[in-house]
């Protein structure tokens, strides 16, 4: 089924410009020499992270990426010590409930304004998507409050849903997912239709399994996003037990003062798990940005 | 039993499908827009058993408090400002050049993409802590600084410099995303324009002059609204970055949405804070109606 134009995973790297000029060469080598030194400075604070946490104290002020007296002591404290560990599970509950639910619902309204006529859906889409005029600080005071005294259930506060709930719908999600729909035939959905299959059977069976390379780079925005979002979790978490990794990083390097190694051992240990996924991923994530233009 | 029209039938289910994205929108995010307007007409006051109505008390006091010259809330609004007039122009020239010289190469090109990239995909906070002991009185900066005999600088820790430690971070951190949106944009550009040029004898300056600049066009804008829009809305790095998290030394880093969560949650006076939501609110939707100006205005 070659129905939907979906170039995003197919696209290579930028078209290259093979330039006949006769300066060509040095133009290439003077932008590998800049490119380099840009470069360098872009992986060295990462370098310097992972050599400090492998440091003892001792050594922190030397300026030397191997340490001298490599240690694993710094992990050993960290991982045994803090609540590390549990901000990472937090993390991931709270990332993967707001992914599952953008991936399903963004996708479902996205569908439903692609592909049905009905008195209002002007009106509505409008509403949602005004709502991204509005910046979420200006609904950080109103959420904390709602979650203090909920309509449905005792206290958000300290709970995952508190914590995940501005963001499991979104609506950059739902206009992507509404453009990618577009693409799905109306025939092929009518043909089924007559088949018997339900209205919610042609968007799970039909709508779905054709974007998925849209909701696929949606899911990992999303997660990223979650997984690194600070100023919410901050304010709706008070218990060490329920802070996710980037607010417990904050509490636990505010903690550790001059215990450099440990702070890095922190961030070591919250960066670079990420890194690998982005590294492996790093072609979806790169062309879905270009693609969506959308902000991690 | 009633039946339905196939046109009728597909009304109800697409009401049925959109139920609760609809609930969502209303109660997650239409409700506390308005909730916010309201709060900053009250001295709301999380503890007290009854809000005081106050009327327009709270935007006299912003205002107030912007005219005078040490007030927390000025220093705020100023530093947000020299935040976006330095670091959304750097940022936006360092990337384009990044993305042109990557659009030179083609060995390892995407190593190299990788790289920008990275920084902008790891959390906010990690690159925070990490910088901040790298700019330490005895950090990775100063003994670099000092082995090629240069003076030491104090970076975070003094009142003139905080502010630019903090942007050059923000603005390292923000380089891969930008230089993804300009590589898209340059791609979108006809090699023939460039062939073209070359045969009428333009020269290098000439051709990114006349054809690229003006066709990344589109990209520069969307950029420019866009950074300016994550400047203004900056927290997590000046939260990780000064002591305890207050914006100092001296107010000298603090921004709005610090100023805002600092007096909602601190100082419980969750009246004025809304206020000065309300302002940001106020100041991003000109940036956006600029924007859609500008963009809806074709080019040729």
């Amino acid at each position: 089924m070659t129905v939907i134009e979906t170039d995003v995973f197919k696209s290579k790297s930028p078209e290259r410009r093979t330039s006949k000029r006769r300066d060509g060469y040095w133009y290439r080598f003077g932008s590998y020499l800049v490119l380099t030194l840009l470069g360098i400075t872009m992986i060295v604070p990462f370098i310097w992270m992972i050599s400090t946490s492998f440091k003892p104290f001792e050594e922190i002020l030397v300026l030397r990426f191997m340490p001298e007296d490599p240690t694993l002591a710094n992990y050993e404290h960290v991982l045994t010590q803090t609540e590390l560990p549990r901000w990472y599970i937090n993390s991931l509950i709270v990332a993967v409930i707001s992914t599952v639910s953008v991936a399903f619902f963004d996708s479902l309204a996205g569908y439903v304004f692609a592909k049905y006529q009905f008195p209002g859906k002007r009106i509505i889409f409008i509403v949602f998507l005004s709502s991204l005029m509005v910046p979420t600080e200006m609904l950080l005071i109103p959420w904390f409050i709602m979650s203090a005294d909920p309509i449905i259930g005792s206290s958000w506060i300290d709970t995952y849903w508190g914590i995940a709930f501005p963001g499991v719908i979104t609506a950059a999600g739902i206009f992507l997912m509404r453009q990618f729909m577009q693409g799905v035939p109306d025939e092929l959905l009518d043909a089924a239709r007559i088949d018997g299959v339900s209205e919610f059977g042609l968007f799970w069976r039909i709508a779905v399994p054709l974007s998925l390379p849209a909701i696929g780079a949606l899911c990992i925005f999303n997660f990223l996003g979650n997984w690194n979002a600070f100023i919410w979790p901050l304010i709706i978490t008070s218990q060490q037990e329920m802070m996710t990794l980037p607010v417990g990083l904050q509490f636990f390097s505010g903690e550790a003062g001059s215990e450099w190694n440990l702070i890095m051992t922190g961030a070591s240990l919250s960066v670079l798990p990420l890194l690998i996924i982005v590294i492996v991923f790093q072609r979806y994530i790169i062309e879905g940005i270009a693609l969506t233009g959308l902000k991690g | 039993m009633f039946k339905l029209t196939l046109a009728k039938k597909k009304i109800i289910w697409a009401y049925i499908f959109l139920a609760i994205p609809i609930i969502f929108f209303m109660y997650i995010r239409i409700y506390p827009t308005f909730f916010a307007f309201q709060m900053s007409l009250y001295d709301w006051d999380p503890l007290a058993e009854e809000q005081e109505y106050l009327g327009f008390e709270n935007y006299e006091e912003l205002g107030e408090e912007l005219g005078k010259e040490r007030s927390a809330t000025r220093r705020a609004f100023e530093n947000t400002a020299k935040y976006i007039a330095v670091g959304m122009p750097l940022q936006l020239v360092l990337s384009l050049g990044i993305a042109l010289m990557l659009n030179e190469i083609r060995f390892m090109s995407n190593v190299y993409r990788v790289l920008f990239f990275l920084p902008f995909v790891t959390s906010t906070i990690a690159i925070s802590w990490v910088f901040r002991i790298l700019f330490e009185r005895q950090g990775f900066i100063n003994t670099m600084l000092e082995a090629f005999s240069l003076p030491t600088q104090p970076f975070l820790r003094s009142p003139d410099q905080a502010l630019w430690s903090i942007t050059a971070v923000v603005v390292w951190q923000g380089l891969g995303f930008a230089v993804i949106i300009f590589l898209a944009g340059l791609k979108q550009i006809p090699r023939t324009y460039y062939e073209a040029a070359e045969i009428d004898g333009a020269s290098r300056w000439q051709s990114f002059r006349f054809i690229t600049f003006p066709l990344l066009n589109p990209s520069i804008v969307y950029l420019v609204v866009l950074q300016s829009i994550a400047f203004l809305r900056m927290f997590a790095p000046v939260y990780a970055m000064s002591q305890q998290g207050s914006g100092g030394p001296l107010n000298s880093t603090t921004t709005v949405v610090l100023r805002v969560v600092r007096e909602a949650f601190d100082s419980n006076s969750m009246g004025y804070a809304s206020t000065l939501t309300v302002a940001l609110f106020v100041i991003i939707l000109v940036i956006t109606i600029v924007q859609l100006r500008l963009t809806t205005r074709r080019i040729d």
